[in-house]
């Protein structure tokens, strides 16, 4: 038998086809090994384990429902409208999965299911789709579902539906701190149990030692910057010390406003959302302190008990301008005008 | 007179905001002696291998040249006079594609029987005495002469002519020499190599550079990777004033936006020169050769390259003569191997993709790198987030997503409030970024168009 002259050489032995040629691409040749927008999401889910742990430890399946719940719709929204705008379903980076956990610890745990699918589907529907997807919205994905259940669920979500009289787990028989401060009621929780988290409240919130050890963990591996949690606690113990001294009355003291609410867990889950927070230093720490304020001056002056939603959404709205005016000076000074 | 020693720069200011930390792959090539290549059959000396004006042949298809013979110059005064590396006969002008996509016209010279080559070549270039203490200075006027004679540029990889660098300006008093040995770019070991085997040469050519920009001070900045290339040079610069500084190892340390502040404490400015801060930097192998060039009139025929990489078979550091081509340079080093995926004239950071082999190497080529498919990470590019890990990596103080997106998206306006011009393109950002934007790309093409603009 003849072979055929143009008939290749033996094959390489290694298994892996080898492609012909040499590359030619733009530089740099070299990426950071792992690191993948993915990787960010994996860690919020991560830094969050504390905080599910706590919720799953006060509030028992209560917790697992609600933010099952969430993070099913979220991903069923997510897969839909990306499927309508006609995007691949972008579910493997795992950002409606974070919305969708966020989303759940942030209900109390009385909503009635329906409230986490509406709230859901609102988030990543009319927070996220009609932007454009991961990367485009203006606000806060979670805050806007948050939002808007909140509105229009207001029985289901308001002071009242976080309390059953005769439930069998003792916290939920409680007023939440913030509620009770506001009616003057004076059964506020004492500190230490504020801390840890022995409190009724929507479902993340309540301790602030499991928020504490989840933030570290993102501000170390530099999931969040710490300038944002940072700016937004100091602001708001500023604020809320202003508030006491100007009227002695005031029902909280400055850590009673730190330690209870969603203030410690919205400074490291939702302020720290990259997309709809500031991309500078500067911008962060001005961003932060505008929440802290925002949020005790809510408490202070509105109806709502608690201001994280409104303020985060508010400040979320100035991201671009903050954006703008803190564009950073290039090292060495600004170049002259050419 | 103080006995030089390598001196740990203050902690406060040890390193600068920002940069990364790649792996430096150095290993590779970082224990090769320096190995002379023997002479090819050819070479073709580009006529543009620096910033400025292209120069004109002077010679024509068959003279017979000697190495080292002018073969090319330029009258403008932004320019550097290219020289013969080999001896021979002169070919017919063809032009060549340089690796920044520039095509030039190259002085094609077919190699004659008598050469300099192997361990003479090596000591002609490196060896015999270099006086550091009983050092004759000349007048500044005649080194500088001397330097532009040889047509020396940077060697550090801008290949900015040094003559305009050296040249006194009487508005702008230099104080200090910086001597840059830091070599931040991954992979390569050129000047590693040159540090350890052939310190004496880069501190006489230092103290002629000093005294040509009538500087008081030299320093010498290595990264702390690279102490035996810091002691070899202490050793060398016993006596002198020359100060040795070792700095954090980090990438682009040897920036020398970066590297000025570290030594000498003020930032140069964004638009400026560290001419501004009266500082005037040089590369170690430009120093060499500069010594080279003033004491023994010898033009720039030669340089160190570095092949290396998993890409190649056995990485190298080779004495190289200019205008020989990348692909006879990689067999030299053993070749390919079967899964090298990109040929980059330079290092992986900066460097650019050779899209031919036989592109001729020049002064400013430090050192070629063969990436395998394994090096190369490649995802798919997905939406910015804002992370930010692209503004924490800029070291110079840039937010590099708002400059690329805005360039992608046309808005030129908005490129240049985030000043787009300030980027150096030194990649730090597009290495961290997790949404694999090709942000450098990106930028570069903003720049180019409104260089066009």
């Amino acid at each position: 038998m003849v072979e055929a002259p143009n008939k290749a050489p033996a094959t390489p032995k290694k298994e892996a086809p080898i492609e012909p040629g040499l590359q030619v691409a733009p530089g740099p040749h070299l990426s950071s090994a792992g690191l993948t927008t993915q990787r960010l999401m994996v860690d919020v889910l991560i830094a969050l384990v504390p905080v599910m742990s706590m919720a799953l430890f006060l509030f028992r399946w209560f917790a697992v429902l609600q933010v099952g719940i969430c993070v099913v719709s979220c991903l069923t929204v997510e897969a839909i409208t990306s499927l309508w705008r006609g995007t691949r379903p972008s579910l493997q980076d795992t950002s409606a999965i974070v919305t969708g956990v966020i989303l759940g610890l942030s209900l109390p745990w009385s909503a009635p299911w329906h409230v986490g699918v509406v709230a859901s589907a609102v988030a990543i529907g009319f927070g996220k789709a009609v932007f454009g997807g991961l990367g485009q919205n203006i606000f806060n994905p979670a805050m806007v579902g948050r939002g808007f259940v909140m509105i229009s669920f207001a029985s289901s979500l308001g002071a009242t539906a976080y309390v059953r009289s005769g439930a069998t787990l003792e916290i939920l028989t409680q007023a939440t701190p913030l509620t009770a401060a506001k009616e003057l009621s004076g059964n506020v929780p004492g500190l230490w149990a504020l801390f840890v988290g022995n409190a009724n409240g929507s479902l993340g919130e309540t301790s602030v030692l499991a928020c504490l050890v989840g933030g570290l963990y993102l501000c170390l591996r530099r999931s969040a910057v710490w300038q944002t949690p940072v700016s937004m606690i100091t602001s708001a113990a500023v604020v809320a010390g202003i508030a006491n001294l100007l009227m002695p009355e005031s029902p909280l003291t400055v850590l009673q406003h730190l330690t209870s609410g969603a203030l410690v867990f919205s400074a490291f889950f939702i302020a720290t959302d990259p997309v709809t927070s500031p991309l500078t230093e500067r911008g962060q720490v001005i961003f932060g302190a505008g929440l802290g304020a925002l949020v005790v001056i809510i408490r202070l002056f509105s109806n709502y008990p608690e201001g994280v939603v409104f303020a985060v959404l508010l400040m979320n709205a100035v991201v671009p301008m903050i954006n703008r005016v803190t564009i950073p000076k290039p090292l060495g000074g600004l170049p002259a005008r050419a | 007179m103080s006995i030089a020693q390598p001196v740990p720069v203050s902690p406060r200011r040890r390193s600068f905001a920002g940069g990364i930390h790649p792996p430096s792959s150095k290993r590779l090539a970082r224990d090769q002696p320096i190995e002379v290549v023997p002479t090819p059959k050819q070479v073709r000396i580009p006529l543009l291998q620096h910033v400025g004006a292209l120069c004109e042949a002077t010679v024509k298809s068959r003279d017979e040249v000697v190495a080292g013979d002018l073969v090319g110059r330029s009258d403008d005064p932004v320019s550097a006079c290219v020289h013969a590396s080999i001896s021979g006969r002169v070919a017919k002008e063809s032009a060549a594609t340089l690796p920044n996509g520039r095509r030039v016209p190259t002085v094609p010279i077919k190699a004659g029987d008598e050469q300099l080559e192997g361990q003479t070549l090596l000591d002609d270039t490196f060896g015999g005495e270099w006086p550091t203490l009983r050092l004759d200075l000349p007048r500044p006027d005649l080194i500088l002469q001397g330097v532009r004679e040889a047509g020396l540029v940077g060697m550090g990889g801008a290949a900015f002519p040094t003559h305009i660098k050296l040249a006194l300006n009487p508005d702008r008093p230099i104080d200090t020499l910086v001597v840059n040995g830091c070599e931040c770019e991954p992979y390569l070991t050129a000047d590693y190599r040159l540090m350890l085997e052939a310190p004496r040469p880069i501190v006489t050519g230092a103290l002629l550079a000093a005294s040509a920009v009538g500087a008081r001070r030299i320093i010498i900045g290595i990264e702390d990777d690279k102490r035996q290339a810091a002691e070899a040079l202490s050793k060398a610069a016993e006596g002198t004033d020359i100060e040795i500084r070792v700095v954090r190892t980090k990438y682009p340390q040897g920036s020398e936006r970066q590297l000025v502040p570290v030594l000498v404490g003020s930032n140069v400015p964004a638009n400026g020169l560290p001419l501004d801060v009266g500082v005037v930097v040089v590369n170690v192998a430009t120093a060499a050769a500069i010594a080279r060039a003033v004491l023994r009139g010898k033009p720039m025929t030669h340089r160190i390259v570095t092949v290396t990489g998993r890409g190649v078979v056995q990485p190298k550091n080779l004495l190289a003569p200019i205008g020989i081509s990348y692909g006879e340079l990689i067999e030299i080093a053993g070749g390919l191997t079967p899964d090298a995926a990109r040929v980059l004239a330079g290092g992986p950071m900066m460097g650019f993709t050779l899209g031919d082999l036989d592109t001729p190497v020049t002064k400013g080529t430090s050192g070629i790198t063969v990436l395998t498919r394994e090096d190369l990470q490649q995802f798919e590019e997905t939406s910015c987030v804002r992370c930010g890990l692209c503004v924490d990596a800029c070291p110079l103080n840039l937010v590099p997503t708002r400059i690329a997106l805005a360039a992608r998206k046309g808005a030129w306006n908005l490129a240049e409030r985030y000043y787009i011009k300030a980027c150096m393109e030194c990649g730090c950002c597009a290495y961290q970024c997790p949404a694999q934007i090709p942000l450098v790309q990106l930028i570069r093409m903003g720049k180019a168009h409104l260089a066009a603009a």
